[in-house]
């Protein structure tokens, strides 16, 4: 027995110096519940296939990320060690030193010339212009819109509608003919609406909606470098932007009040509106006949331009990071060499991830893969985002407060609504000590 | 305490072990204390430092002593204010809902109907439902395209959930069909308590039906119903699942919703727990004017 007992000690005592040897063997990276995280997941076997170290890719819905991904932080913990994080968290885990600053990494590895450059611009770098990266662009994403060709195609439609605006039904290129085609096809009698559009003010979704809007026109919501908002948020090409998106909303279906990429595809899926603004991941659903009965007549458009032809597109997606508490940030590192290597990023693209690797973009391969992967390419060049500082939270509970019951509520004016968020936020960058 | 605690016999192994009675009371009862104070007033006495601190659980930054300037922030913001409005009003229309339904469901399962204990059973069913599954199978019962409730009614596309003015209502209905059940359960251990001989003697002296309602039944089950408003109460307050789930409407953001907004996604720590003190202070004054009340109706 005592024999037993001193083998079973010595036991213990390998297998503790085995451990972590062991369980460097394993990456955990943590990113949001959706397709191209499942993607993520079939790469990453090949990771494990090269080099034995099993990568898991762990998932958590949407509504609950962002709490998840900071409560982790927060506790200092090191359950993740790479993170697939949103672009808006950049100020916040970078000051929060929860990223591990990827700079050097970036810099040998030349990724600020590899990848696009908006994604490099939105997913990696803080402060704007610093020099200083925290991820490496991983998930290229922006909004576009899917349509119902059929419908557009329609030779009584085509008729009427020229009849009626002058000019051929087609795709719109500016966001005059957008607002145009969704009154046209709006006919709540036939239980057919024109458009559907972000209006969910739980987090950012209805926020990235009328961004697509205010950057088309030509407007921006602050200067990312001076954070002066004053003038810049509240001038007039926004207050067009945001009337029109209220105008965009007249002609959404019924109870379109609390809605998101969810509810934006199903009104595609349910033959319920002839167009529908969607972030590009979640368009593979849309082609395939088993989640669209329309799938066959589904088509795909960049977001159209403003009155004066700029035409921009909120950014969605995400970068990679190394989290600073992971027990593996040596292999970690391995793993992010491994990931942005050419022909691993076109592997990647291949799956449906949508990469952000510049020479797999711009690749014809690529552009004419799906339907809509030209209008990806497209968009991709012409994103903008949202602020990126730690207090970003802060920022957007203000701007669904002023823009919600303006778009939805139909309470008061556009300039009343940016003009009060212009000074929320300028309260806001006041108490973080940003402007005086 | 000395009443309450048992001897032990002098045979026992515990005294043969040499431990006394106080060793044995402290055993039981320590462990319980240690937990209550690591899990209940550790964390409030810590929230309470918080809420007087610039404190962000996002960063590393040390907390920064700012006194009261949370508190004077949350009451000098006219959102807050709004979310107390809208929470004092969905508080009102719920629990009132919820007493009228409930009481009446208690009246109407007092008499002798057939099939009684089923009925009884399959009107308790909504509160056993998780708030949030309550929420998803609403937000499809109040749908303007396909929700069966706007086709039972004839109301068309009404919009339920789109309609600021509406929406605060349809989020209550919800709540009210919910948990008018736990209502009714009390009432109707309320209402089956009340003495036969009572009715009767009413019924002698040719009491009229309501008479007996106001002058027998209701005085007699108050106290009890005063519990379950206590109850519901403080429940419609911290009110969050369905509602967060049912709309995104600002006509419909519970102070619950805003706290979590606060907290979890602007991580406003010190900010937030000045908030969920000032909730607090108010649920605990509410609940003392109901227990006043309700130990008005026990005296009488």
């Amino acid at each position: 027995m005592k024999r037993f007992a001193s083998r079973l000690l010595a036991g213990a005592a390998v297998g503790a110096f085995i451990a972590p040897a062991a369980m460097a063997q394993e990456l955990n990276i943590f990113w949001a519940e959706w397709d191209p995280a499942n993607y993520l997941q079939e790469l990453v076997n090949d990771y494990e296939a090269e080099t034995g170290v099993i990568v898991n890719v762990e998932t958590t819905p949407w509504s609950d990320f962002q709490t998840k991904a900071f409560t982790e932080f927060n506790a200092r913990g090191s359950a993740y060690d790479l993170i697939v994080g949103d672009s808006q968290w950049l100020g916040a885990a970078s000051e929060g030193g929860h990223y591990v600053d990827l700079t050097d990494f970036f810099v040998e590895h030349d990724l600020g010339n590899i990848m696009a450059p908006a994604t490099v611009k939105y997913y990696a770098e803080y402060p704007g212009n610093s020099g200083k990266f925290w991820a490496v662009p991983a998930e290229g994403d922006a909004v576009g819109w899917s349509y119902r060709k059929d419908w557009f195609e329609d030779p009584a439609e085509m008729e009427a509608f020229k009849a009626k605006y002058g000019y051929d039904l087609a795709p719109p290129e500016t966001w005059a003919q957008l607002l145009d085609i969704a009154e046209f096809f709006h006919r709540p009698d036939e239980d057919r609406y024109g458009v559907a559009i972000y209006t969910d003010n739980s987090y950012d979704a209805m926020v990235m909606g009328v961004e697509n809007a205010i950057f088309s026109y030509g407007g921006d919501l602050g200067d990312y470098e001076t954070y002066e908002v004053e003038g810049i948020l509240n001038s007039p090409q926004n207050v067009k932007a945001l009337e029109d998106y209220k105008r965009l909303y007249s002609y959404t279906p019924p109870g379109w009040s609390k809605t998101f990429f969810v509810e934006n595809n199903q009104a595609i899926t349910e033959g319920l509106a002839a167009m529908s603004m969607n972030y590009f991941a979640f368009f593979p659903a849309l082609l395939n006949p088993a989640t669209n009965p329309h799938a066959e007549n589904t088509g795909f458009f960049p977001n159209p331009a403003g009155p004066d032809g700029d035409q921009h597109a909120a950014l969605g997606g995400q970068g990679i990071s190394i989290v600073s508490y992971s027990e593996n940030i040596d292999e970690a590192y391995r793993f992010l060499e491994w990931f942005i290597q050419p022909e691993v990023q076109k592997r990647w693209a291949e799956l449906g991830g949508y990469t952000a690797h510049a020479a797999t973009l711009e690749s014809e391969e690529f552009r004419n893969a799906t339907p809509y992967n030209e209008a990806f390419y497209q968009t991709m060049f012409r994103v903008k985002d949202f602020w990126a500082v730690p207090e970003f939270a802060e920022l957007l509970t203000s701007a669904n407060q002023r823009l919600y019951p303006y778009v939805v509520g139909g309470e008061g004016t556009a300039e009343e609504a940016l003009d009060a968020l212009a000074a929320d936020w300028v309260e806001t960058f006041k108490k973080y000590g940003r402007t005086e | 305490m000395a009443d309450v605690m048992t001897r032990l016999e002098p045979d026992t192994r515990a005294v043969a072990r040499g431990l006394s009675d106080m060793t044995i009371r402290n055993l039981f009862i320590i462990p319980t204390i240690a937990f209550l104070i690591i899990f209940n007033v550790f964390p409030l006495l810590y929230s309470l430092w918080q809420s007087f601190t610039d404190f962000r659980a996002s960063t590393t930054a040390p907390a920064n002593w700012i006194g009261l300037a949370n508190y004077r922030d949350l009451l000098g913001d006219e959102f807050i204010w709004r979310n107390f409005t809208i929470t004092a009003k969905y508080v009102l229309i719920s629990v009132s809902g919820q007493v009228v339904v409930g009481f009446g469901l208690a009246m109407l399962l007092n008499r002798a109907i057939p099939m009684k204990g089923l009925i009884t059973t399959l009107l308790l069913l909504p509160m056993m439902l998780s708030m949030a599954v309550v929420g998803l199978f609403w937000k499809l019962l109040y749908d303007p395209s396909f929700g069966i409730i706007n086709y039972f009614l004839g109301l068309g596309k009404f919009e339920w959930l789109a309609d600021p003015q509406v929406a605060l209502f349809a989020v209550a209905i919800v709540d009210i069909w919910m948990w008018s059940p736990f209502v009714m359960l009390l009432s109707l251990a309320g209402l089956s308590a009340v003495p036969k001989h009572l009715y009767e003697a009413a019924e002698i002296d040719r009491a009229s039906s309501l008479y007996t309602f106001f002058r027998i039944t209701l005085p007699l089950v108050a106290p009890i119903l005063m519990i379950a408003i206590i109850f519901r109460t403080m429940e419609a307050f911290k009110t969050f699942d369905h509602a967060y789930i049912l709309s995104s409407q600002p006509t419909t953001e519970l102070i619950a919703i805003r706290l979590y907004k606060m907290a979890f996604l602007e991580w406003q720590t010190g900010m937030s727990s000045a908030f969920a003190y000032i909730v607090l202070i108010m649920v605990v004054a509410i609940t003392n004017i109901y227990v006043k009340y309700l130990n008005r109706a026990k005296a009488r």
